[in-house]
Parts: structure tokens; C-alpha cells; sequence
């Protein structure tokens, strides 16, 4: 069901059409767009008309789709590659992997319709391993598109020819960074490399190639049968047309939602994703993953764009959004994103290796109760340190989560550095469970389900947890019907 | 491609049956270049074998004509290669964003208490292993785990009994 706040471009397909049927897709339209392509449009007007539309990367840097096409375009060379960037390896997303498995055709004919523009004639898709029903659905739509001559060889009786084929990824997260991922579909360790030269000159065997995010190229087919104004009279002054979000975590509405750019951070929470669970209180969301950073009730109304949510030290990413509420410590946030980050980086640039490590000590000397006032200057100036020395875009934004947490919940790191508590109360070994006396009615549940039996106490007594012994797993406070038992 | 000689070493090390080497040369052969398709190999060996220890990244060096060294570099590079063989009934807890802050790690821990492994290793009997898994996609099932291609949704660290239950 699409509400009114929402606008369905990237996905208009996904839900509504057979994804397994060419002939559905053709039903609303489908390759319509690469017809007009090929019989009206040359190539440069194909060009010109993604920069005229403003559509800028998906993928997270928001680079302006439009002039990378052109600088493909630009340079001469026998081959040239179009790359479908489908790694979606940012956790708490998956809206790649919803249009790739609802509407396949979209992305094919995307990726035509690019190599046409630059003067390619060779499309790969490199997509996670973990999406084995994306694979299965862009298999079949491949051959499909061919068997209906959509794809391959002198593609509608034209002398334009395009084939696509898929390569899988292994589980890396940095290989969503085009050069990283270019090393991985050469079959290498997907470690990036520096740029210039950029992909669009040399890129995948050092021929000019284009990456392409999935939901950047979902918009395309849209955008060449609607033009230009059409999509640049939606969204903001700097960001175009919609952005797909997932939003996640305690939330009511769990899931993928479409909204024009410009739409505000509460509409999305309340309006579409019905506010928080249990009547709890919102704290932050999460925008562009383990690269972005945390918002709160203070950035609620401003307009979700490009520009807007990196002067908020966040970014847009691929459109993950976790939603927190008063039970999630901060601290522990942004330590479970150094985890990720530090599992994650290729290790080939030393800040981002030993950097991210280095993070990841400090904040957990932190959340057990070892940390000290001078941990939290420490971090923030590596943090800073590392923003401005690692290689790629994943070690440069590593530590967003820290700086964005830092700024905005400083009351929280002070808390545990100064007083040592958890004011959420997830940090256990700063946590203490006590008895209530006078709710206490020693029904002995808590003492029976203790699995280290530190609590005692006689039947209609109050009973008395041995701190000592206490390992704060929390079932005790779990069981109590009575609330007897507090964390702090 | 393969020699005599590294089939013997094969057979008398691990007892791989020859049929699962004659598919992979065969898959290999169906590349249309052997350069760039280490990882494409990896993936099939892997299926075909369940994990790749030392004698199948000699192999699939020699049949692509890699140092080993460059194939041992890729698939420490990358997750979702192995070394180790997986349990029967692989589990595997996704510990994405969305799965986190919905409390994945207690079902972590439940799963360590119940199965007496940590994360990594696999159980004496050989029946499970457990993993932490990136994210599988399906925020909105948080926290998700996942045992072969069974997924389950919404779990607590109650309900771990009753899955592991499901395939004892």
C-alpha cells in the first residue's frame, strides 16, 4: 500500500508485476525506454538528458549520474564495461535486493540504455552471493531479454549490441567501493586503489568503465520516458527525484519506502513508519549505515537530502535507516559499527587498519567502565586523524558513527566515562540489578530462573541478589511479574 | 590442468571422491577465460566440496595457473570462503544493524550456552556450526537466524530451544 507521502519511481514495478514475465514487464512499459534510445536519441542526447534530470548516485556519494556517463562517453576505446554496483553490503538495507528480485527487467534496461550512452557494449552485474533469489530472477531475465532479442546482438534490428553477465561477490563489504569492487570482479582481493585514473577511464581491465548503483539505474528507464523536468521538478534544489529508504529497528512500520528527496525525517518516522513501538521515545536513526551517522529529535524537520544530512555529519549512504529508542546506548552503537568497520576494512591503508582497531579498543574500554575523560579527547582526534588519511571512501567515513554519537550524546559518553553507568542500560558491567524491597513478595521466580544462582532468599521473603556473583544477564528482571527488580 | 599425482595427494589426504574434481574441471572448461574467474571457481568449489582447505586451493591454482598464494590471499579475503567445513545444519545469526538493535546478540549468546561452540566452530558430532552473518536482507524480520536455508523470523533467545530442536 502506497500512502501519500510516498512516490514509488525506483520501485513503481516491485510488487506489482510477475518478476519472472518479460512479457509483465513490457505490460507497463518495459523497454520502451531503450527503444526510444535507440530510435530517436543519439547518444549524447541520452547523456544530456541524465544531466538535465539531476539524478545523482544512489549508491551514497551522490555523484551526478549524467556527467560520469559523459565521462565514460568521452574517452575512445574498443571495449567499454557497465557496471551494476548490486554489493549491497550495507547491514540494515535491502532495497537493491527488493527491486532486483521484484522488477529485473528495470536494471537490464537501464544498463543497455547506459552502455548505449557512453559506446559500450558489455554490462556485468556483480551481486552479493547472499541473494540467491536475485541471482535466480536476473538469470532468467537475462535470458528472457535475449531470447526476445532485448539483449545480445543488434538489440530492436538495430547495429547496437549489449550483453550482460553476473559475478558474484564473497562477502566484503568494501567491495561497494567501485575500485574495490572492480579488483573483486577481476577475480582479486577487493582492495581499493587510487584515483585518477577514475573507473569512467580506466576501470574494469583498464577500459572506461561506469558503476552504476542498482537503485541509481532503477530510476533511469523512468526518467528517459518522462524526461528531464519531469524528475528534476521533484526533490530539492541539489538532490533529484526520490530516494528509496529501509526503514528498521523499533519501529512500527518495518520496511522499504519511497519519498521525494526534501521529504523531513519525521514525516518518515511518524507518518509513514508509524512511530516507535510501546510507546517508547524515539531517540536517533541511523542514516548511510556504518559510514553515516546518527540523527536525533533535533534534525527531525529538516528536509532529507544530500547536502542537509552530511552538515548533520551524517549521509545519505544507500538508504538504511535504524531507528533507536531511549533502550539503545550510543556508546554501543558506534562500537558495534567500529566492529563492523574493523572486520570489514581490507587493511591495505594503515589508517583505516590498525585506525579502526585502535577505535574499536577505546570504545570498549569504554563500555566496560575502564574508560577515562582523556579516552574521549583520544577519540576524537584520531577519529579526525583517520577522516583525513585513509585511502577510500570506506575508511574515510569510518568514523562517522563515533564523531555524529560524540556530538550529539556526549552527556552519554560522559556518563560512563565519569560516573560509570549506562543511563539506557545496555552496557552490562556497568549496570547493577537490585530488589525492590517493598515489591518484593518472594515468589522465588527470580532465584528458580538465576542461571548462576546468586540469588537468595526464602518463599515470601525479600530476596537479595549477590552483586559479586551477579553476571547481569538480565532474566531475573525478565521473570519478576512484580517489577521488583531494577537495572541502573 | 590436473596431474596424476595431485589426484593421488587429494584422495590419500582428504578422500574427496574424483567425481567432484572431474565436475569442477568440467565447470572450469565452461569459463570463457580463465583470467578473472578465480572467484567465480572459488564459489563452485566450494558448493561442490562444502570447504576449501589446502588441497583444493592447490588445485584450483594449478588448473588456473595462479600461484596458490594468491588464491589462499582471496579466500581470507573474502567471508564467505571457508576452510573449515560447516556443520550439518550451518547456523547462522545475522548480525546486521536492524537485527543488533533488536537484540541479536543475546540470541548469539543463547546459541553458545545451548550448543557449548563459540561463533566459528563447529560442534563435536559435526551436526551444528555457528556464524554471524553481515545481513542477509531481511531487516524487516529482525532479529533473523538462519539454519541452512531455513530462515527463522522475530527470534528471541528463548525460542533458540526449540530451533536447535527442530534438527536434533
Amino acid at each position: 500500500m502506497v500512502d501519500k507521502n510516498q512516490l514509488r519511481i525506483a520501485t513503481r514495478n516491485t510488487g506489482f508485476i510477475d518478476p519472472e514475465s518479460v512479457e509483465s514487464y513490457i505490460a507497463v512499459g518495459g523497454y520502451q525506454a531503450l527503444g526510444k534510445c535507440l530510435a530517436e536519441m543519439k547518444p549524447a542526447d541520452v547523456i544530456d538528458l541524465m544531466k538535465n534530470s539531476g539524478l545523482r548516485g544512489r549508491g551514497g556519494a551522490g555523484f551526478p549520474t549524467g556527467v560520469k556517463w559523459g565521462f565514460a562517453a568521452k574517452y575512445a576505446s574498443d571495449t567499454k564495461y557497465v557496471v551494476c554496483n548490486a554489493d549491497e553490503g550495507d547491514p540494515g538495507a535491502f532495497m537493491d535486493r527488493a527491486v532486483l528480485e521484484g522488477d529485473p527487467h528495470n536494471v537490464l534496461e537501464a544498463m543497455a540504455i547506459g552502455g548505449y550512452a557512453i559506446g559500450g557494449n558489455k554490462g556485468t552485474i556483480y551481486i552479493r552471493a547472499e541473494y540467491p533469489l536475485a541471482i535466480a530472477r536476473l538469470k532468467l531475465a537475462i535470458q528472457q531479454a535475449k531470447d526476445m532479442g532485448l539483449l545480445g546482438d543488434n538489440i530492436m534490428g538495430t547495429d547496437f549490441s549489449f550483453d550482460i553477465e553476473l559475478k558474484y561477490g564473497a562477502g566484503a563489504f568494501v567491495c561497494g567501493e567501485e575500485t574495490a569492487l572492480i579488483a573483486s570482479m577481476e577475480g582479486n582481493r577487493g582492495e581499493p586503489y587510487t584515483k585518477p585514473p577514475f573507473p569512467a577511464e580506466a576501470g574494469y581491465w583498464d577500459k572506461p568503465t561506469i558503476v552504476n548503483n542498482v537503485e541509481t539505474l532503477a530510476n533511469i528507464p523512468a526518467i528517459i520516458m518522462k524526461g528531464a523536468d519531469w524528475f528534476s521538478g521533484i526533490g530539492t534544489e541539489t538532490s533529484k527525484g526520490t530516494k528509496v529508504f529501509c526503514i528498521c529497528g523499533k519501529i512500527n512500520n518495518v520496511g522499504l519506502i519511497e519519498v521525494p528527496m526534501g521529504t523531513s525525517l519525521k514525516t518518515v518516522i511518524y507518518d509513514v513508519g508509524g512511530g516507535i513501538p510501546d510507546g517508547k521515545e524515539f531517540k536517533a536513526v541511523q542514516t548511510g549505515g556504518p559510514s553515516g551517522g546518527a540523527l536525533t529529535y533535533k534534525d527531525l524537520d529538516a528536509p532529507i537530502d544530500y547536502e542537509n544530512l552530511v552538515a548533520r555529519q551524517s549521509m545519505m549512504g544507500s538508504g538504511g535507516m535504524i531507528v533507536m529508542d531511549e533502550d539503545d546506548c550510543m556508546v554501543a552503537v558506534a562500537k558495534f559499527f567500529l566492529d563492523f568497520t574493523m572486520d570489514e576494512t581490507c587493511g591495505k591503508c594503515t589508517p583505516c587498519r590498525i585506525g579502526s582497531k585502535r577505535i574499536y579498543e577505546i570504545l570498549d574500554k569504554i563500555t566496560i567502565g575502564q574508560g577515562t575523560e582523556a579516552d574521549l579527547e583520544k577519540l576524537r582526534s584520531l577519529s579526525h586523524n583517520i577522516k583525513d588519511t585513509a585511502l577510500c571512501g570506506l575508511g574515510q567515513t569510518m568514523p562517522n558513527p563515533v564523531l555524529s554519537t560524540m556530538r550529539v550524546f556526549e552527556d552519554e559518553y560522559r556518563a560512563h566515562v565519569i560516573d560509570k553507568k549506562c543511563p539506557a542500560g545496555v552496557c552490562a558491567d556497568l549496570l547493577e540489578f537490585t530488589v525492590v524491597e517493598e515489591k518484593c513478595v518472594g515468589c522465588t521466580l527470580c532465584a528458580r530462573v538465576c542461571p548462576v544462582n546468586c540469588i537468595s532468599g526464602k518463599p515470601k521473603e525479600v530476596h537479595v541478589i549477590d552483586q559479586a556473583a551477579c553476571i547481569k544477564c538480565g532474566a531475573c528482571l525478565d521473570k519478576c511479574k512484580f517489577d521488583a527488580i531494577i537495572k541502573q | 590442468m590436473s596431474n596424476c599425482q595431485e589426484k593421488q595427494k587429494c584422495e590419500s589426504q582428504q578422500g574427496f571422491p574424483e567425481t567432484l574434481f572431474r565436475e569442477l574441471d568440467a565447470f572450469i572448461e565452461t569459463l570463457p577465460t580463465k583470467e578473472g574467474h578465480l572467484i567465480t571457481v572459488l564459489h563452485k568449489a566450494q558448493s561442490l566440496f562444502g570447504y576449501l582447505p589446502e588441497e583444493i586451493q592447490q588445485y584450483v591454482a594449478d588448473a588456473l595457473n595462479l600461484p596458490v598464494v594468491q588464491v589462499y590471499g582471496v579466500i581470507s579475503f573474502y567471508t564467505f570462503f571457508t576452510q573449515i567445513p560447516k556443520g550439518k545444519n550451518p547456523i547462522a545469526v545475522c548480525m546486521g544493524t536492524a537485527c543488533f538493535v533488536k537484540g541479536a546478540n543475546k540470541v548469539v549468546d543463547a546459541l553458545k550456552q545451548q550448543l557449548q561452540v563459540e561463533i566459528g566452530e563447529v560442534t563435536p558430532d559435526g551436526v551444528f556450526s555457528i556464524d554471524c552473518l553481515r545481513c542477509v536482507g531481511a531487516c524487516a524480520l529482525a532479529p533473523v537466524v538462519m539454519v541452512g536455508e531455513k530462515v527463522y523470523a522475530n527470534v528471541t533467545a528463548d525460542q533458540v530451544k526449540d530451533i536447535i530442536a527442530d534438527f536434533s
